[in-house]
């Protein structure tokens, strides 16, 4: 049913069952059609019957009854084409749903801090949705403007050749009027879209800004200035309206005149005798009929390039590469790896015997969008059971070593060793299971306290999470919401403040319970009371693990045993903690 | 770092909506809908005529159509039986007339019903910002989160809509089945009887079945639509931390599954959509049926000329087109319900600042004082917050600098928005020059205060417009000063335009330490003798925090200066900190540049 070309831009052609379900919704689109075609036909019947042949009720029974059938079977037909449309959009929806989800999580954390999540998540969920109206209504109005016209030329031309003439000159001469005001009527339409979005944009803009306003005294007069601009973006978008709205001038009149010229001409014929009162009348009543898939295509038309746009954009999204997280073995050893990762007695596990020390061996790694590398050739160690501080200015590539370390990046050239195995070896599920990590502001979840912390490891007990809360010096507060560790948080939950959401982080990392541990300026953002707490939580958290813990300011970097400076892309590794830096050195990046 | 998740979002933000997703919520129902109604219709009475003529072009239009038809079928069942074309000229005219008579007053129509339209969307929103103005930005604070304003912007578009889709379908429905009656019954008012039933039935009671039907399917789609994009929110945010604890895998089923379910709740809504759909189609059939069926009878009783017997059902049908946006009218009335709810809600409140009937003239600024000052939050539902201030008290004269300190959320922003009069103290005073500030007009306070928030809000528009909302007169020079001050000319200056560079979303996008330091820039070019500093060089490096902190130093040496803070650097500015605990002010232990840290 779809051409080639069509089905590249058809999401429902991608899928067997979406295709299947929007063939039947088309063939009960069809089916609505032909119903109004006969319904014509019977009506004509009936007319010259009871008018010219002067037929009682009884003798046309029976036309009567084909009528009320007729008419049934379209009502059924309508319903169904409805149904069978949404079903078919929702299949198609929920594949592509699951292609970006899949992707998104194939990206990882790193590729979406561009800006771009809500740029996802606009595509996720308002793109996937412009496609419910693009493959339930402009698609089967699109076939359906070919499929019904046809038909109902062809009874016109069995019934009345000469009107199946008119319909024929007039629907390509409709077309082609439609498809050059229609080229201009789309940039038109995209213009009025751009204008109406800036004048909300300004409007949005003086809202926002009101507080700024009132402080400055500006408040009362802008009234009037959103009134002017308001009235001039009106009266420029009226100018581009007026232009497209000839597009439905030239439709309704294009009806209208074949209606009257279809009249006029078979009203004559049959004056003359040259034709019958029934095929005059139905092919009157078909032809509005012939025109009228047309409109609803026209109608749908912006469904059409709507669903086209979000289309275009859900490629865009799908086409982000999925950076370099590749494993670098060959595909065989990887699999044999990946199989690992489930036995939790074979290889997996067997590689990481921790403590062991982690090896950065001439590591670099430069981000795509600048031309200096980050990490330039980075060679250090952490050694098992210590705290070591990374210290240097922002900017110098401390968190690209944590989310190196995460595998959230893989290294461009060098490589990470765990002992004596490379980390690409290990499967990633397998090496993130030993590392804990706390970040400035861990996010916290749509839900539950409980569902927050449990996270960290899903089978815990209410008893181990009270546990681990109480040693991040979080259960208190939990506690004292309003419904303890039941108690929802987030955007229509109970807000936290800032110490307290560290905290919770803090539970989380003693849950997981991991022998290497990764913090990356956990007290920053806090005021001193909320630092205290979460300071004295991180002793107890840090005690026997392997700490690598970024950090500006002194107090905690006072408290390392080892000290890497970044700088210019290289690190130093200073053993014996911060005294062993000269002071200098160190208060240049604190 | 630019690619630092960690750093470039900070907590309040990760957790904040995101800005173009549809989280709507269901609001209480809390006007009836004759009052909503009311309302509505008064704010368009100055249109009320515009509006008279869009539903009149609007029955021209549909009216034509019916004379089209009728005129077509009366001409050919009389072509059958006409001996002489002359016999049939009146009725060629009619159908010419009506096949150009449509057309023209579609285009009439859509033309008037959008300026009608846009010219109620200007007087809304000019409407909505004169009722919104009084009540920021305390009556606001309540409810305000990141996509309030998006929502309401939406709102006000949504009820555009009610003039167009709402008021006049049911005023043309109407026109046209007076029309249709008028004309039905000259033949025989049973026929306009059948008529009027089709019209309750079809226009009335099936949009109200199948919206009454479809209420539920519809609030839970709209229910897991914001679930599902709740999930998405979470994951991506979140990605680091599912990454982390390895939960990728359960998270992406879960979204799997949100979507499953928001799809079943779709297909839930689409059946009642059908059922609407094959019904209205159906009872447009009979209609015609039965004005046939009876009109035939008629036929073969005599009491009808058979040349009329095709025209009648088929005026009918074309009249039908009447009855189409009526369901889309009860829809429409649904959601601009509810985004009237949502709007009125919000401008009803009360402002809680009024200023005196007799104001006293504009104060100087040269002392401020605050007396045993008690204030207290509205109380939220989920908890019983203490008071913000219990007795707090300090005096401040010309060129002295007090710096207050304290935990985050002890209300040191609070206090700025007491002295700027956006709150109201619930007790105690707050003296500007020796009188109490409530005495005065509130816009004359706030010229004489400027302040330098945390987070400061710019504008869509250029550098210099923005800073020049401070003060429109100043020149040049004086916000060349200002901005070397603020230690951010150099910054503006290197960039390609200058201080003509638009900033916002189509145009620069400020860090937060250049937005921080262009509020400053604001503040200094305010040129009011009180000024409060408010966490204003939290995102500064400590390198130009320092100069920023020397530069204003000599600025503001004859000023009133608050500084609001718990930075160490900040505090060593002032000759006086104090520390804000339990809603009082204590000894802060720290000195501030002239040692001195007692209680005032």
């Amino acid at each position: 049913m779809f051409s080639a070309g069509a089905s590249n831009l058809n999401p429902a052609a991608t899928d067997a069952g979406a295709r299947r379900l929007l063939s039947i919704a088309i063939f009960f689109g069809f089916t609505a059609g032909a119903m109004l075609v006969a319904q014509a036909w019977l009506f004509s019947l009936i007319i010259e019957s009871v008018f010219l042949q002067g037929q009682t009720l009884a003798e046309t029974a029976s036309l009567f009854g084909w009528m009320l059938a007729a008419m049934g079977v379209r009502a059924a037909a309508l319903l169904m084409e409805t149904i069978v449309g949404q079903r078919s959009a929702n299949r198609a929806k929920q594949a592509l749903r699951q292609r970006l989800i899949e992707h998104l999580f194939r990206l990882g954390p790193i590729p979406l801090q561009n800006e771009r999540t809500g740029d996802f998540i606009a595509v996720a969920s308002e793109g996937v949705e412009a496609l419910d109206a693009y493959i339930s209504q402009y698609w089967p109005a699109r076939i359906l403007a070919v499929l019904s016209p046809l038909f109902t030329l062809l009874v016109v031309f069995l019934l009345d050749p000469w009107t199946s003439l008119v319909l024929v000159v007039a629907a390509p001469m409709l077309i082609l009027m439609l498809a050059l005001i229609g080229a201009r009527a789309k940039a038109l339409t995209e213009q009025r879209f751009l204008e109406l979005s800036w004048m909300s944009a300004f409007f949005l803009d003086m809202l926002q800004g009101l507080t700024t306003l009132k402080l400055f005294g500006r408040s009362k007069e802008q009234a009037e200035t959103i009134r002017q601009i308001s009235a001039h973006y009106s009266a420029t978008t009226m100018k581009v309206l007026a232009t497209a709205f000839q597009t439905s001038l030239v439709m309704e009149w294009a009806s209208t005149a074949a209606t009257a010229l279809v009249a006029l001409e078979v009203s004559y014929r049959l004056m003359a005798g040259h034709l019958a009162l029934a095929p005059a009348l139905t092919v009157l009543l078909l032809t509005p009929e012939f025109f009228s898939p047309l409109r609803t295509f026209a109608l749908r038309y912006h469904a059409g390039s709507a669903g086209k746009a979000a289309l275009e954009r859900i490629h865009a999204v799908l086409a982000t590469p999925v950076g370099q997280l590749q494993p670098t073995p060959a595909p065989t050893t990887n699999a044999h790896l990946l199989k690992a990762a489930s036995k939790p007695q074979s290889l997996g596990c067997d590689l990481l015997t921790l403590p062991a020390p982690i090896h950065f061996v001439h590591v670099s790694y430069a981000y795509a969008a600048r031309e200096q590398p980050v990490l330039q050739d980075c060679t250090f160690t952490i050694l098992p059971h210590r705290r070591t501080a990374l210290i240097g200015a922002s900017g110098a590539g401390k968190s690209t070593i944590l989310h190196l370390l995460l595998r959230f990046l893989d290294p461009q050239q060098g490589e990470i060793r765990i002992g004596d195995v490379p980390l690409a070896h290990i499967p990633i599920d397998a090496w993130r299971a030993q590392v804990a990590w706390v970040g400035q502001s861990s996010y916290l979840f749509q839900g539950a306290v409980l569902d927050n912390l449990r996270l960290a490891r899903p089978t815990a007990s209410d008893e181990e999470i009270v546990a681990a809360a109480q040693a991040a010096n979080a259960h208190e507060f939990i506690a004292a919401l309003p419904d303890g560790y039941a108690t929802r948080i987030g955007e229509q939950g109970v807000r936290l403040s800032a110490g307290q959401r560290q905290r919770l982080a803090l539970a989380r990392a003693f849950l997981k319970d991991a022998p290497f541990l990764l913090l990356d300026e956990p007290t920053a953002h806090l005021d001193p009371q909320n630092e205290h707490l979460v300071l004295e939580a991180l002793e107890r958290l840090m005690q026997g693990r392997t700490v690598l813990l970024v950090a500006h300011r002194e107090g905690i970097v006072n408290t390392a045993d080892d000290v890497i400076l970044l700088k210019d892309g290289r690190a130093t590794h200073f053993k014996g903690g911060v005294n062993a830096i000269r002071s200098s050195e160190l208060t240049s990046f604190s | 770092m630019q690619f630092d998740l960690r750093n470039s979002l900070h907590s309040h933000e990760r957790n904040a909506p995101l800005a173009g997703v549809a989280v709507e919520k269901l609001s209480p129902r809390r006007f009836s809908l004759r009052i909503i109604l009311e309302r509505l219709l008064r704010l368009a009475k100055p249109f009320r005529w515009w509006v008279v003529a869009s539903a009149l072009l609007s029955f021209a239009t549909i009216g034509s159509n019916v004379g089209l038809t009728a005129v077509s079928a009366y001409l050919i069942a009389k072509a059958a039986v006409a001996m002489d074309v002359t016999q049939l000229s009146l009725a060629i005219a009619g159908v010419r007339f009506f096949a150009f008579a449509r057309a023209a007053f579609r285009y009439g129509e859509r033309y008037l019903t959008h300026l009608t339209a846009f010219r109620i969307l200007t007087e809304l929103r000019v409407w909505f910002y004169r009722s919104l103005e009084p009540l920021a930005p305390a009556r606001l604070l309540q409810t305000h989160s990141g996509d309030l304003f998006t929502r309401i912007g939406a709102d006000i578009e949504t009820l555009e809509n009610f003039y167009v889709r709402v008021v006049i379908p049911p005023f043309t429905a109407l026109l046209v089945t007076a029309g249709m009656c008028a004309m039905l019954g000259i033949f025989t008012p049973t026929l306009a009887f059948i008529f009027v039933l089709y019209m309750l039935l079809t226009g009335v009671a099936l949009p109200g079945l199948t919206q009454w039907m479809s209420r539920q399917a519809a609030s839970e789609q709209i229910e897991k639509r914001n679930a599902l994009n709740m999930l998405l929110v979470d994951s991506i945010q979140g990605m680091a931390e599912l990454m982390g604890f390895g939960q990728a895998d359960r998270q992406r089923n879960a979204l799997l599954a949100q979507s499953a379910q928001f799809h079943r709740a779709q297909e839930r809504l689409a059946m009642s959509r059908a059922a609407a759909n094959g019904l209205s189609a159906l009872f447009t059939g009979l209609v015609s049926f039965f004005i046939l069926l009876f009109a035939a009878a008629m036929v073969n009783e005599g009491a009808l000329d058979g040349v009329y017997l095709a025209l009648l059902p088929l005026s009918a049908i074309a009249a039908s087109e009447a009855v189409q946006p009526l369901s889309h009218a009860v829809q429409a009335l649904e959601t601009s319900r509810a985004a009237a709810e949502r709007v009125f809600d919000l401008i009803d409140a009360s402002p809680n600042i009024l200023d005196p009937i007799q104001p006293l003239p504009p104060p100087q600024g040269h002392t401020l004082s605050v007396r045993n000052l008690y204030f207290h939050y509205p109380s939220s539902a989920v908890t019983a917050e203490p008071p913000v201030f219990n007795g707090l008290s300090f005096e401040l004269h010309r060129g002295e600098r007090l710096a207050i300190t304290g935990a985050s959320g002890a209300g040191k922003s609070t206090l700025a928005a007491l002295l700027l009069r956006f709150w109201e103290a619930d007790s105690g005073s707050i003296l500007l020059d020796g009188q109490d500030i409530r005495a005065y007009a509130a816009d004359d306070v706030r010229t004489c205060i400027a302040i330098a928030p945390q987070a400061p809000y710019f504008f869509h528009a250029t550098i210099r417009d923005n800073l020049l909302v401070a003060n429109p007169e100043a020149g040049e020079e004086e916000l060349i000063e200002a901005c070397r001050h603020a230690q951010v000319h150099e910054f503006i200056a290197g960039l390609p335009q200058g201080y003509d560079t638009l900033v916002g979303e189509h145009g620069l996008h400020l860090s937060g330490g250049e937005r921080q330091r262009l509020a400053i820039a604001r503040m200094l070019l305010k040129n009011a003798p009180i000024v409060i500093l408010d966490e204003a060089t939290t995102y500064l490096d400590a390198d130009t925090a320092a100069r920023v902190w020397k530069a204003l130093d000599v600025a503001l040496a004859d000023r009133i200066v608050l500084i609001l803070d718990h930075n160490e650097l900040a505090l060593s500015h002032a000759d006086r900190v104090l520390r804000l605990m339990e809603g009082r002010l204590v000894d802060s232990g720290a000195s501030g540049r002239r040692g001195c840290t007692s209680v005032a």
